[in-house]
């Protein structure tokens, strides 16, 4: 049972693809909100967020979806899945938008991929990293269940996360750099993809999110 | 190991329904866009583009209501383009599920449109749709031009100077489609391909005359495109998805499978 699954709208960009796969991997009930009072009743919660990130900031600060956020994680301790630009702006600080302070939930920093950006063997690499990299899992965490370590996943991005805990690392990606893919923290874990966009490898990791109790 | 080169199936897309059909022998109904969006995941396609090519207003508000029911199946990104003129209609096809959303013609009217949807959507959602043919220069160096009207009217405008402004105005993809090619399945204009990928930093997407196999490897080898859009030879069933990435495979390029 997934009890209610709450989506956690900031009103930048379209939500209706996380909710949809949510559904579709069986979540019993699927809010994207903003209401306090309805996230406080939510069993889970997904923290996404796609765009630039001073104005996901600014809007997540405006409707106090920061602290949404922080009750979820420490007062409700619920299961909590961060996406994207909802992964970065839980970082300490970003270079995007030429730098801004972020919520420092997760100490660490999101920086830009550079330009030019080249892989090991000199190959230059285009900047957003988008498309299907292979993800190298960290950790035997829950949400990796069945996923084939080194699993394609989608991304598009052209700042990546780089936690100063180490040990927070559940997965990484190799693209000139090796960016921080997943973090995991308590009943948090948090993903530079898009298991919304990422076909089975995705839809199978939400459907661990729905069924998981937090723990690591 | 690396990013893998992804293969994009396009749709053309007529009041709702796909145009020209699609011959997969299982597929109960070869015009519904969202059957034939779900067969290409099944396939393993990277993204599904559709071309929306409606005429009329109310027919592409039955396109919205398409794209809201593939964001629904579908869990692949998922670019809609065609009659994209405003930051409203970008909103609109957002809202309903799309990933992202190409821009053609209207930003060689208005290319502020780029850099204010950019801004507002974000890059990663902006696509640059350029249309392209070779006019060559009078010393007989190939020069691309860009050119509206389904490759009639020419604009004046070089192909590859405009990707680069593009670019810099917030685009974050562009889609490169010869029209000297498109429809003739005699492969990639590779010359304009490779010019525009190396002269951007954004990824480039090859479109126009894939015909075999061989022609996605050299888009990808000889082009340097970052992903490859063919429509014909995947509707017809001559090839699958999974065939064209096990042959781009043999020939040393990462895809996803």
């Amino acid at each position: 049972m997934s009890g209610i699954v709450a989506v956690i709208d900031y009103g930048m960009g379209n939500l209706h693809s996380v909710a949809s796969a949510l559904q579709h991997v069986g979540a019993d009930e699927v809010l994207v909100t903003n209401d306090a009072d309805l996230i406080r009743k939510a069993d889970r919660v997904v923290f996404p967020g796609v765009g630039a990130i001073r104005d996901c900031l600014s809007e997540i600060r405006r409707l106090k979806c920061d602290e949404l956020l922080a009750q979820a994680l420490t007062e409700q301790h619920i299961p909590v899945l961060a996406i994207c630009v909802g992964l970065q702006a839980m970082m300490t600080r970003s270079q995007e938008n030429d730098g801004v302070e972020c919520l420092n939930m997760i100490p660490g920093e999101v920086r830009f991929f550079g330009n030019p950006l080249k892989d090991a063997q000199g190959q230059r690499l285009k900047v957003p990293h988008m498309g299907w990299n292979e993800v190298h899992q960290h950790t035997d965490h829950p949400l990796w269940a069945g996923i084939p370590d080194m699993s394609r996943f989608y991304f598009v991005h052209s700042y990546y996360v780089h936690a100063q805990d180490r040990s927070l690392l559940a997965g990484s990606v190799d693209y000139g750099v090796s960016a921080d893919a997943a973090l995991a923290q308590d009943n948090l874990f948090a993903v530079q993809f898009h298991p919304e966009k990422s076909a089975a490898a995705g839809l199978t990791l939400l459907k661990n999110f729905l069924e998981w109790n937090g723990q690591c | 190991m690396a990013l893998a080169k992804r293969i994009i199936p396009c749709l053309d897309v007529d009041n709702g329904r796909v145009v020209k059909g699609v011959n997969f022998v299982d597929i109960r109904d070869a015009g519904d866009p969202v059957e034939i969006a779900m067969r290409y995941n099944e396939q393993g396609a990277d993204e599904v583009c559709f071309l929306d090519i409606t005429a009329s207003h109310e027919g592409r508000e039955t396109t919205v209501h398409t794209v809201e029911q593939i964001a629904e199946h579908v869990f692949i990104p998922l670019t809609v383009g065609g009659g994209i003129r405003s930051i409203e209609d970008i909103r609109t096809m957002l809202n309903a599920g799309a990933d992202k959303v190409s821009i053609n013609t209207a930003a060689i009217h208005n290319p502020e449109l780029v850099r204010e949807s950019a801004q507002r959507f974000g890059s990663q959602c902006i696509v640059v749709a350029i249309d392209a043919k070779r006019v060559d220069d009078v010393d007989g160096l190939p020069r691309w031009e860009i050119f509206t009207h389904g490759g009639r009217k020419p604009t004046g405008i070089n192909a590859v100077e405009w990707a680069v402004k593009m670019a810099d105005l917030g685009a974050g993809e562009i889609l490169l489609t010869s029209m000297d090619r498109d429809g003739t399945r005699n492969g990639f204009e590779l010359g304009v391909t490779r010019a525009i990928t190396d002269a951007v930093e954004i990824p480039v997407i090859a479109s126009g005359g894939v015909g075999t196999l061989d022609h996605l490897v050299d888009g990808v080898i000889l082009g340097g495109a970052d992903a490859v859009l063919a429509a014909s030879i995947f509707h017809f069933g001559e090839y699958s998805v999974p065939q064209a990435k096990a042959y781009m495979a043999e020939h040393g390029i990462e895809v996803r499978r």
